[in-house]
């Protein structure tokens, strides 16, 4: 979330930013812009989203919008695609000042945009989808073949017949790009496309982008990972709080400039793990086999895992793989068939819920924060009681809030939870915030084994960092931690071994040290050198 | 498209929260007062009938009293379930049970005169309410049948079985043959507490409910459990709360109040089994216990004001002869405004094409 900005020296700043723009539009004498932003400001009630925003994106320019979260690259976006009003500033669009009142006027002009969440009907086919988004009249046969050339063009292996969920989640964002190509767009925003793809789907994804490029369009493409903007981008706008903090190519620039442009100050790297010997298994999972609650969900396949205390096991893999599944079965909100087939600590704990488990030293940082790991209505004092009840929380049945407001106020402290106190609802916290309060809540509890999905997702680099540490803490400590994540640059930083879950089957672990993260990204993709690979690969 | 929509507001504010059961109650009065000027009836007179002269003597006061004590408790019963969205809806037919298992407590030891005689007579209502309770919650918990089908219909059972027992078995030999059973004795009947009103000893039972349920909701930790599981189930499963077992306790005791309620209305101003022993307490519950805004504090005021709306009725029945469904249509006046209200709190109403700008921070 941004702070809300009112002294006149950034404002300064900022315009000082926008001349050194005229200076390089000047450069750049001769080309019209294609799309031109001068002064964008957009302010919510609790922040300035957008203070005074320059941005020019030229024809043909790879052009990359860096920035933390909460840096307002989201409302920025969300503004030029017409889903957002600017409060004020001018856009041009090759030139002519244009008010961009809809999406629908957005696309009329040429813009596309791939959203980071898909808007795709499930149930549909991939041109039923499409059918859908472009306003099609005609007929399905004649839109399908159009998909196929535009897809064959763009080297985008597609096929219009099949149904959405049967597709991988890059499939889907072929799906969603496919759809914009269709209409021939002059600039195309992609908004963090690839945190949910395999490196290899990601190099997929540039050489179209590049591809793209080079016929003309533009693309703005939004990402925080600094590697992909470096080898892909040839020019950066970078948003901090709300501002242009920087513009750069960043092709001349180290990761560590780009991230101190990002963050405003020098990043300091986690500390990399110790080798030492981990201890005694802590959390083994023996041949377990559930099938899906959810229709489309993944059936967990003859999972085996073994994690031992002073260590970080890393569980990698494309969302929907069973990730879900393996931690509701890990947590002990579905149980298991057999008492032996989750052992905790030496004990099994197959047929014992979550409340069992958590008595027994396990803490368990969920998958979704709002609405599973906190409850949005109740105070943060409130939701410490979800899980630390044990924590000497409660006495002959009634709650003592005093203490619960203490823990709160402890995690807020040292986690450094932004929030306008311990009696503010959750609900009211940003994602970020949100989700340092869970985190922060597992780890005070002291856990012998902590189960962590995605315990870094949508922080900053700086919070994330500070997560980080705390897990590695808690290992040196002499806990187990598991630490199930998208983003394999989190898990080399801070796992002492790796397993891939890819569709419903766990690889066996590997030492992080022993492997590459091509190694890695090949067993996300389901090419598993386990012997049991068996299901269909990727299409393409 | 121009069609109106509602938008949900970034943040309801807490003030409109509990405003809008004081609103609800202007509306139903507006409204009511247009209905009565409607029928002809001058709506201040109309008025003063319904809801001042019921009030205006010491008799009138205990009948308030008399009428509120079984809606505080069903509702405060109610008001456990509705929390963690267990949606009881038969707290009749719990009431009625509650009424026959004490009631034919009564009637058994008809010459029984110790003083264990109520305080059993209680504990049987309590137990004939959970037991009928106990049905939805096994459905539910066993099949995942939906407790607002279930225990609704079984209130319709409850009045059936209460029926055949005063038409056939417990019907008095002596009565002519009316469908009713035999008077019970004063050892089953609760003493008056106020000479010149029917305020009884019952009356207090409620009062002792009230900080009960409180602590319960707002100080224990089973009261928290239930909180969460009403407001994200996905948290309390995380969290690694029982669902099962809260759907037992908040069915279970919803009953069990019922139940009581159900032998405080037999043994006290009835003091026989009839047919019809309520006047839709249990559904009149809960209306109470939204109005109350699911706290214990706010549904003793919603039980007041409901308990006026009933003797309102009569009380303009017999002044202006209207209709005793006066009353029913003022009770459902105020949980439609109720519920219109709270849509308001939560949304607004928006008019042309789709401005999502200023919904989305």
């Amino acid at each position: 979330m941004a702070p809300p900005v009112s002294n006149e020296d950034s404002r300064d700043k900022s315009r000082g930013i926008g001349k050194a723009m005229m200076e390089d539009r000047d450069r750049q004498a001769g080309v019209t812009p294609r799309l031109a932003l001068d002064g964008i400001s957009k302010r919510y009630p609790d922040c300035l989203a957008n203070d005074h925003i320059d941005l020019e994106v030229l024809p043909g320019e790879l052009h990359a919008l860096l920035g933390e979260n909460g840096a307002g690259k989201s409302t920025l976006v969300k503004i030029i695609y017409g889903v957002v009003h600017a409060d004020e500033g001018t856009t041009f669009w090759e030139g002519e000042a244009v008010k961009i009142l809809s999406p629908a006027f957005a696309r009329r002009l040429g813009i596309g945009m791939v959203f980071q969440h898909f808007t795709l009907f499930e149930s549909l086919t991939v041109a039923e989808n499409i059918a859908l988004g472009i306003d099609h009249s005609g007929e399905m046969r004649a839109l399908s073949e159009h998909i196929r050339a535009t897809a064959h063009r763009y080297g985008l292996a597609l096929d219009p017949e099949r149904t959405v969920h049967d597709l991988s989640v890059g499939e889907r964002q072929r799906v969603e790009i496919v759809r914009c190509l269709m209409q021939a767009p002059r600039l195309l925003i992609m908004d963090e496309p690839t945190a949910v793809l395999t490196p290899q789907e990601a190099e997929r994804l540039f050489s179209t982008l590049r591809q793209l490029a080079a016929q003309g369009c533009s693309v703005l493409y939004i990402s925080h990972k600094l590697d992909e903007v470096r080898s892909l981008c040839e020019r950066a706008t970078v948003l901090r709080g709300g501002r242009v903090s920087a513009e750069c190519d960043p092709r001349r620039e180290t990761t560590g400039s780009l991230a101190r442009m990002m963050v405003g100050s020098e990043v300091v790297a986690t500390a990399r793990p110790l080798p030492h010997a981990p201890g005694p298994e802590a959390l083994v999972v023996n041949g377990l086999r559930l099938a899906a609650a959810d229709p489309f969900g993944s059936d967990l396949n003859d999972i085996r895992l073994s994690l031992r205390e002073g260590e970080i096991l890393g569980i990698a893999g494309v969302a929907g793989n069973g990730q879900t599944e393996l931690l509701l079965a890990l947590a002990g909100e579905r149980l298991a068939p057999a008492p032996e087939d989750v052992r905790l600590l030496g004990e099994p704990v197959g047929r014992l819920g979550p409340a069992g488990r958590r008595a027994r030293g396990l803490a368990f940082v969920p998958e979704d924060k709002l609405g599973r790991g906190a409850v949005s209505e109740m105070s943060m004092a409130e939701n410490t009681l979800l899980t630390a009840y044990l924590a000497g929380l409660v006495r002959c049945g009634l709650i003592r809030f005093g203490r619960a407001r203490e823990l709160a106020e402890r995690i807020a402290r040292d986690f450094d939870v932004a929030a306008g106190g311990v009696d503010s609802p959750a609900g009211s916290l940003s994602g970020g915030n949100l989700q340092k309060f869970i985190v922060g809540r597992e780890l005070l509890q002291r856990p012998r084994v902590l189960i962590a999905a995605h315990p870094t997702w949508g922080l900053d680099v700086g919070a994330g960092l500070t997560i980080h540490r705390e897990l590695v803490a808690l290992r040196d400590a002499g806990a187990a931690v598991l630490v199930v994540s998208e983003d394999l640059d989190e898990l080399v930083e801070i796992c002492d071994r790796i397993a891939v879950i890819s569709k419903g089957r766990l690889s066996a672990a590997r030492r992080v040290a022993e492997t590459t993260s091509e190694e890695i990204g090949l067993l996300m993709g389901g090419l598993s050198d386990e012997g049991h690979a068996g299901g269909r690969h990727d299409a393409a | 498209m121009m069609l109106p929509r509602l938008e949900q507001r970034a943040e309801a504010f807490w003030v409109a929260r509990y405003l809008s059961p004081f609103l609800a109650a202007a509306l139903a009065l507006l409204c009511g007062g247009l209905l009565f000027a409607s029928l002809g009836y001058d709506p201040l007179v109309a008025f003063h009938a319904f809801f001042i002269k019921p009030v205006s003597s010491l008799y009138g006061l205990g009948e308030v009293a008399l009428k509120a004590s079984p809606l505080l408790l069903c509702a405060l019963g109610l008001a456990v379930g509705f929390r963690c969205k267990v949606w009881n809806i038969g707290a009749e037919g719990q009431f009625t049970t509650g009424a026959i298992a004490g009631g034919g407590l009564a009637l058994a030891f008809p010459h029984g005169n110790g003083l264990w005689l109520l305080p059993a007579m209680i504990l049987a209502g309590a137990l004939g309410g959970m037991a009928w309770a106990a049905i939805p919650a096994f459905l539910r918990t066993r099949f995942n049948t939906s407790e607002i089908l279930s225990s609704l219909m079984l209130s319709y059972v409850a009045l059936l079985v209460l029926s055949y027992l005063v038409h056939g078995p417990w019907r008095d030999p002596a009565g002519f043959n009316f469908p009713q059973s035999r008077q019970f004795e004063d050892a089953a009947l609760f003493p008056i507490l106020f000479a010149g009103t029917r305020v009884n000893l019952s009356c207090a039972l409620p009062f002792a409910a009230l900080p009960a349920v409180w602590m319960l909701l707002e100080r224990s930790f089973i009261g928290f459990q239930i909180k969460v599981a009403g407001l994200a189930p996905a948290a309390a499963a995380y969290a690694g709360f029982k669902e099962t077992h809260l759907v037992w306790l908040s069915l279970l005791l919803g009953g069990a109040f019922a139940g009581i309620a159900g032998v405080d209305e037999v043994a006290g101003p009835i003091g026989q089994l009839l047919p019809n022993i309520s006047p839709g307490y249990g559904f009149a519950a809960i209306i109470v216990a939204f109005l109350g805004r699911l706290h214990p504090l706010g549904i003793l005021f919603a039980s007041l004001l409901m308990a006026l709306i009933y003797l309102g009725g009569e009380s303009v029945q017999v002044s202006l002869g209207l209709p005793l469904a006066v009353a029913g249509v003022f009770q459902g006046m105020l949980l439609f405004f109720l519920l219109g209200c709270d849509v308001f709190v939560r949304y607004r109403l928006r008019f042309g094409p789709g401005a999502a700008a200023a919904s989305s921070p």
